[in-house]
């Protein structure tokens, strides 16, 4: 999902009226503007999300329940190939995240310097965003045919034995990985492009009559004004990776085995064959991992905000 | 000197750029419109014959025309879903901007949560079937709308912002109530923001692949991302009406993208770097 951080722009106009009184205030904005939204939020994904820590803990067939603890916690940790999802779930997240953040920057310094094509490049770079995933899937999964696909009909003219791609056990998960970063590079490069966009022209005139070099410049200048974006980078990327399942599901299906399962995939596998209790527990552990994950990295990228 | 250095640079970034970001979608085009054996072969080639309106028909009358029928699906539901998401975040955004009370940072925080709690599937079935709305398209929509909330709300707080209050004052002055002040003065100025939420939600529902294969299951009813996975299995030897189908679903955002491209880059990318 994409999902923008967002500060609240205070104008300085606020001071001003902050006088008025909260009784006019309740009748020209009326709290019940936010029901309706609230009622959907309530009814469709707060009352879900609750009850999934009770469900978690039963053995469910939607129809009874029965309490068992924390049996489907321990039967995710212990089943290798349950576990396997959990340990790929952090692979796949923080190597997409990361590929996103160096390849995006990288795209977005290029192509706001002086470039042919910038136009061009900067649409063509932004289009698979728009892709369906399953058409990427589907489109990958043909190309990448260990036998037929084009990319390894191109290696073997160079006399390369291309690898198995999603067929081969251990590179499936990073060819998913690879695909997805492919597919969401865009985004990372538009943040990244507005961002360095922002940067007054001043500071990279004032380090050019210094005699900085390129390579100075990025360092100096834009790598540490550019940080609002890498933390919107990294945390958009984060949420997205660590949630993914559907680019999985298009391509290898959690195999070759298990070995590209991500919770994700977990999840949809259980509630497929009837264990609803265990696909809720996947489900908590997914939101105890995104929790576990983003709320130090968020703080950590903020307070580094706040330190300059 | 420098400016043939950055000849050379954009070429190669250029070449690169074809290579990586443009082979693919020739292969989807060129691969529909090819005959069954020829696609088969999943080689990058010219088709050996132009087979590109046969596919095309075919696509569309395969099984009773399910492709057209899942276009019609996916376009009332995101056409229902977004509208729904759009007044309702934007009233949320409103009011969560322009009063103050103790309510808001309890807001703040929901709206956040939004963003980052991966939704419970099952739970939301069970909920779905207890309403009846399990299978159905309004349950799919109320889903589609709820999850896009957040992000709406985002914007929509931040572009509010942006509205001189005094409007409001003047508005309540010449006697408009709250409804009016709302949706006959606050709602037109959102316009820009209201295009940029449109077309990016739109676009992710449309794409969605997830939540209709949770919550609207079944290869009969179903929305053109379904359809399009259950042609990978249906049509393991038909690699041309495939891609066909790739192609046609590709086209709606292709357009969104081609008439709004500004809107979509705003979008993206506002808040991200105000920091």
């Amino acid at each position: 999902m994409l999902a923008p951080v967002t500060t609240e722009v205070r104008p300085g106009r606020r001071r001003r009226t902050a006088g008025s009184t909260s009784a006019t205030q309740r009748s020209i904005y009326p709290s019940w503007f936010y029901l309706p939204a609230a009622a959907l939020y309530l009814v469709f994904f707060a009352v879900p999300t609750f009850a999934s820590f009770y469900f978690s803990l039963t053995r469910w067939t939607l129809f009874d329940t029965e309490f068992i603890g924390l049996e489907n916690y321990v039967q995710f940790f212990s089943e290798p190939q349950l576990l396997q999802g959990f340990v790929n779930t952090l692979v796949y997240g923080f190597v997409t995240s990361g590929a996103k953040v160096v390849l995006g920057l990288a795209l977005a310094v290029l192509l706001t310097s002086q470039l042919v094509g910038r136009g061009y490049l900067r649409s063509v770079v932004f289009f698979p965003v728009l892709v369906s995933t399953i058409g990427v899937g589907i489109t990958f999964k043909a190309l990448l045919d260990p036998f037929d696909g084009v990319v390894n009909t191109m290696l073997a003219a160079f006399g390369i034995d291309g690898p198995g791609w999603f067929t081969d056990p251990d590179q499936a998960l990073l060819t998913i990985a690879a695909v997805d970063v492919w597919k969401g590079l865009g985004i990372a490069t538009l943040i990244y492009i507005a961002g360095i966009v922002a940067i007054p022209q001043e500071y990279y005139e004032a380090a050019r009559v210094d005699g900085a070099s390129r390579w100075q410049q990025f360092r100096s200048i834009t790598l540490p004004l550019v940080q609002p974006a890498t933390a919107t980078v990294i945390i958009l990327s984060l949420i997205g990776g660590l949630r993914s399942f559907d680019l999985i599901w298009a391509t290898t299906g959690g195999g070759p085995g298990f070995t590209s399962d991500v919770i994700g995939s977990v999840i949809y596998k259980q509630y497929q064959a009837g264990f609803y209790g265990l696909s809720t527990a996947g489900n908590v552990i997914l939101f105890l991992v995104v929790t576990a994950v983003m709320v130090p990295i968020s703080i950590l990228l903020n307070r580094k905000e706040v330190d300059r | 000197m420098r400016r043939a250095g950055s000849w050379i640079a954009g070429l190669v970034a250029v070449l690169a750029s074809v290579v990586v970001f443009l082979v693919p979608f020739v292969f989807i085009f060129l691969t529909a419109a090819k005959d069954p054996a020829d696609a088969s072969r999943l080689e990058f080639s010219w088709p050996r014959s132009w087979a590109f309106g046969e596919n095309l028909t075919e696509v569309l009358t395969t099984r009773d025309g399910i492709v057209v029928r899942a276009f019609v699906n996916s376009a009332v539901l995101t056409v229902v879903s977004v509208v729904i998401m759009v007044i309702l975040a934007a009233m949320v955004g409103y009011l969560l901007q322009r009063r103050r009370s103790r309510l808001n940072p309890i807001v703040n925080f929901f709206v956040l949560a939004g963003l980052i709690v991966p939704p419970a599937v099952v739970p939301t079935i069970w909920v779905l079937q207890r309403l009846g709305l399990f299978k159905t398209m309004p349950g799919l929509i109320l889903i589609e709308a709820t999850f896009g909330l957040s992000f709406c709300i985002l914007l929509f707080r931040a572009f509010v912002a942006t509205i001189p209050r005094e409007l409001d004052e003047a508005a309540i002055i010449d006697g408009a109530g709250p409804l009016r002040l709302f949706f006959a003065v606050i709602l037109p100025l959102l316009r820009p923001v209201i295009i940029t939420v449109v077309v990016v939600q739109a676009v992710t529902v449309f794409n969605d692949f997830t939540n209709p294969l949770y919550f609207l299951p079944g290869d009969e009813n179903a929305t053109v991302q379904l359809t399009l996975y259950n042609f990978q299995s249906q049509m393991v030897s038909q690699f041309n009406l495939l891609f066909m189908d790739i192609l046609l679903i590709t086209i709606p955002p292709l357009v969104m993208y081609i008439f709004f491209n500004r809107q979509i880059v705003a979008g993206m990318t506002s808040g991200a770097v105000k920091g």
